[in-house]
C-alpha cells in the first residue's frame, strides 16, 4: 500500500533529484467538475504534487485571476463535499501527493476534526489555510499531527523574525511567499528572494516550496538553484478561462484545444 | 478586560489574516500601545477633535419626537454635527495621526456608503497623506456625490468589481492592496471589525461618543439613561456609544441590524438574527454565510449597514446577553426618516433611522420619566437622492 500523508508529500519532494519538483495549483471544479478532473489526471502525470483549491467566496490572499477561477467554479456548482468527491475519483487512479487549499471559514462550518477524517478517506495528504497564520493554528496543527497529515505554512518576505517560529514547525513542504501582495503572475522576483528561501530552509525540517507569481519557464530555472519546489497557479488558472469561455460559446473543440494547450503550458514549466 | 492579549473577545476576534500582514500588525499593535499613552498624541487628537470636528457633539433632548412618540424621553446624541456629517471622522483622525506619526505617507480605506472614504479623504487631506480608497461598483452609483467628494479631497477612488461590488468586497480589495503596499502603506479600517488591533483601536477612538453621552446625560437627567440605542453595521458608532456604559449594569444597550426586506427573506444585513460563528476580513464573529462558510451577500436601503458581520466585540456582547440586538426593516428606517426630518427638523442618516425606528417603536412602551439615548450617527444629506426616488409622488 501507498504511504499517504505528510510523508508522502516530504518523501517526494526530497527524491526530486536535480530538478526542481512542480506543483500546480488548480481550482477544484474550475471550469467545471468534469474538466477539472481530467486535467487533474493529466497534470498528475508530470508533476510532484498537486495543489487544489476549494472556491471560496472570498478569497482574501488571492489576485484576480484565481478570485475568476473560483467564481468559474462556484457557479457550475462547486462546493467543499464536492471538492473532496472530485479528489476521492482522481485519487482511484493516481497516487500523486494532493495538497488541499482552503480558506478558514470554510474548514470552521465543515468542522476540523471532520475534516481530518474526510482527507484521509479520499487521500488528500496535507492542509494549505492561508488565512490561518501560526498564531491561531494551534488547533490545526495538533490535529493534522494526530491524523498525519500536512500542514503547510505561508512563509512571506515580511516574516523576518516569525520565520523560525513557522518554519521549524512546518510539516510536509514550508511555501516562500515569494513577493509582496496576492496570487498572481508577475514579471519578475524581488531581489532578496535567495537569501529570504535559504533563511526558510535553515529553519524548516522539510523542502522548500516557492510561489505567488511563478509563471515562466525562466523563472523556474532561476528558482531551481536555492528552491525544492516551484507552485504555479495564476499562470494555469488564467487558461482554465479559455477553457470556459470555449464553453460558453458552445465549442467543444476550442475548448478540448485550450485545456491541450493548457497541460502542454504546465508540461513546459515541470521540464523547465 | 476585553480583549486579551490574542486580540479575543471571549471566543471572537483575533488576527485571521495572510501571513505577509502579520508583522504590520504586531507593529500596528506596538505603535498604538505606545501612541495611546503618548501626551503629545493625545493632544493633538484631543486639539483636532474639539476644533476641527466640533466636538463635544449636543445631547439633544427631542421633546418634539418624545411628545410625538409618547413614552420615554428620547435624547439624541448628535454625532450627524461633526465635520463631514458622521461619526466616522472620530476613528479617521485617530489612525490618520496614528498614520503621520508612525512615519506613513500613504494611507488605503475602504468604503460602503461613503461617509469612511470622505472621513478618510478629509483627514488625508488635513495631514498630508496620500489616500487610496476602494468602493463597491454599486456603492459607487448609489453614492455618487460621495465619490465625487473624495475625488475633490484628492483621493483616488478605485471601484470593487469582485463578488457583490460592495462594502463586503471594497474591504476585500482593500485588504489585498495593503498585503501589496504594507511596507509603506497604513491601512484604516472604518469600523470595529478586521484582525487584532482593529476592533480594539476602532472602538478607543469611538468612545468619545459615549464619554460625552455619559458625562452630558448626568448633567442634563441627573442620572444614568435606561437604554441606548444604535444602529450596527460593522457597529462602529455602536461599539463607540455602548463601551463607557458596559460595567453600568442598569443601562441597557440595544444595537439594531438592518432586516432589509425582512429577515424571514433573503435580502436583509441580520448578521446576529441569521447569522453563525466564523471567520470575515480577519476576525472570528458572526457572519451571514451558508452552510459551507461561503459568505452571503448582505442588503439593506442603507449602505452603510449592507455588511454580512459584525465587528467581534458585538459578537461578545450578544453570546454574553450584555447587549440585545433587533432587526428594522428598510420601510420602518424609511418612515422613521420622515418622521424625524417632520418632527424635530433633523434629517438622520438612513443609517442612523433604524435607531430612530426602533426607539420611537420601543419609547412607546416606556413610561414617560424612562430615558432612551438614540446616536445619531450621522446626517442624511447623503440619502436624499435614494429618498426621492423611493419617496416620488408620495409627499
Amino acid at each position: 500500500m501507498t504511504m499517504r500523508g505528510k510523508v508522502a508529500i516530504e518523501n517526494r519532494l526530497r527524491t526530486r533529484g536535480e530538478r526542481v519538483a512542480f506543483i500546480p495549483f488548480v481550482s477544484a471544479g474550475d471550469p467545471n467538475e468534469e474538466y477539472s478532473y481530467q486535467l487533474i489526471l493529466e497534470l498528475a502525470k508530470f508533476s510532484d504534487v498537486i495543489e487544489i483549491g476549494v472556491p471560496y467566496s472570498d478569497p482574501l490572499a488571492d489576485g484576480p485571476v484565481i478570485q475568476a477561477g473560483s467564481l468559474r467554479a462556484l457557479q457550475a456548482g462547486m462546493s467543499f463535499p464536492k471538492a473532496l468527491s472530485l479528489i476521492a475519483r482522481v485519487r482511484v487512479v493516481t497516487d500523486i501527493p494532493i495538497v488541499l487549499f482552503t480558506y478558514v471559514n470554510p474548514v470552521i462550518q465543515y468542522g476540523p476534526e471532520h475534516l481530518m477524517k474526510s482527507c484521509i478517506q479520499v487521500g488528500v495528504d496535507g492542509l494549505i489555510i492561508p488565512d490561518l497564520p501560526y498564531e491561531e493554528s494551534e488547533e490545526m496543527r495538533t490535529l493534522t499531527n494526530q491524523y498525519s497529515l500536512a500542514l503547510i505554512p505561508l512563509i512571506s518576505l515580511t516574516s523576518y523574525d516569525r520565520i523560525e517560529k513557522i518554519a521549524a514547525n512546518a510539516t510536509g513542504f514550508a511555501y516562500c511567499v515569494s513577493s509582496l501582495g496576492v496570487t498572481g503572475e508577475r514579471s519578475t522576483f524581488v531581489n532578496n528572494l535567495e537569501d529570504f528561501v535559504r533563511t526558510v530552509r535553515q529553519a524548516s525540517p522539510v523542502p522548500v516550496a516557492v510561489g505567488f507569481g511563478v509563471s515562466q519557464p525562466q523563472h523556474i530555472k532561476a528558482l531551481s538553484a536555492f528552491a525544492d519546489a516551484v507552485i504555479v497557479g495564476s499562470a494555469l488558472v488564467r487558461r482554465c478561462g479559455d477553457i470556459d469561455d470555449a464553453l460558453k460559446q458552445e465549442d467543444h473543440e476550442k475548448a478540448e484545444k485550450a485545456l491541450a494547450d493548457l497541460i502542454e503550458f504546465a508540461r513546459t514549466l515541470a521540464l523547465s | 478586560m476585553y480583549p486579551d492579549e490574542y486580540g479575543r473577545f471571549g471566543e471572537f476576534g483575533g488576527k485571521y489574516v495572510p501571513e505577509t500582514l502579520m508583522s504590520a500588525l504586531a507593529t500596528l499593535e506596538a505603535d498604538y500601545d505606545r501612541l495611546r499613552n503618548d501626551p503629545e498624541f493625545q493632544k493633538q487628537l484631543h486639539f483636532y477633535l474639539r476644533d476641527y470636528s466640533g466636538r463635544p457633539t449636543p445631547l439633544y433632548f427631542a421633546r418634539h419626537l418624545t411628545e410625538y412618540i409618547g413614552g420615554a424621553k428620547i435624547y439624541l446624541k448628535r454625532e450627524d454635527l461633526n465635520h463631514t456629517g458622521a461619526h466616522k471622522i472620530n476613528n479617521t483622525l485617530g489612525q490618520g495621526l496614528l498614520a503621520k506619526m508612525t512615519g506613513k505617507k500613504r494611507i488605503v480605506a475602504e468604503t460602503g456608503a461613503g461617509q469612511h472614504g470622505v472621513a478618510s479623504a478629509t483627514v488625508a487631506a488635513l495631514l498630508g497623506l496620500q489616500c487610496t480608497v476602494f468602493m463597491g461598483e454599486e456603492d459607487m452609483e448609489r453614492q455618487a456625490l460621495n465619490v465625487f467628494r473624495m475625488r475633490l479631497l484628492g483621493t483616488e477612488v478605485i471601484p470593487a468589481r469582485s463578488g457583490t461590488k460592495t462594502l463586503k468586497d471594497a474591504t476585500n480589495e482593500a485588504i489585498r492592496h495593503w498585503v501589496e503596499h504594507v511596507t509603506d502603506t497604513y491601512y484604516v479600517i472604518g469600523s470595529v471589525v478586521g484582525p487584532h488591533p482593529y476592533p480594539m483601536m476602532v472602538r478607543d477612538f469611538q468612545r468619545v461618543i459615549g464619554d460625552e453621552t455619559k458625562q452630558q446625560i448626568l448633567e442634563q437627567a441627573g442620572r444614568l439613561p435606561d437604554s441606548i440605542i444604535a444602529c450596527v453595521g460593522g457597529g462602529s458608532n455602536a461599539m463607540g456609544i455602548f463601551y463607557p456604559f458596559v460595567k453600568d449594569a442598569s443601562v441597557q444597550l440595544i444595537g439594531i441590524e438592518a432586516a432589509g426586506e425582512g429577515i424571514e427573506t433573503h435580502h436583509h444585513a441580520a448578521s446576529i438574527a441569521k447569522g453563525s460563528k466564523g471567520v470575515l476580513h480577519g476576525s472570528m464573529t458572526l457572519l451571514l454565510q451558508d452552510e459551507y462558510g461561503q459568505v452571503q451577500p448582505a442588503h439593506s436601503i442603507s449602505a452603510g449597514l449592507d455588511y454580512p458581520g459584525i465587528g467581534p466585540e458585538h459578537a461578545h456582547l450578544f453570546t454574553s446577553k450584555r447587549a440585545s440586538y433587533e432587526p428594522i426593516s428598510d420601510r420602518e428606517a424609511l418612515d422613521a426618516f420622515v418622521t424625524l426630518t417632520r418632527v424635530e427638523g433633523i434629517i438622520p442618516a438612513l443609517e442612523s433611522a433604524h435607531a430612530i425606528a426602533y426607539a420611537a417603536k420601543y419609547a412607546k412602551t416606556l413610561p414617560s420619566d424612562a430615558i432612551v439615548v438614540v446616536n445619531l450617527s450621522g446626517r442624511g444629506d447623503k440619502d436624499v437622492h435614494t429618498v426621492e426616488q423611493l419617496l416620488e409622488g408620495t409627499l
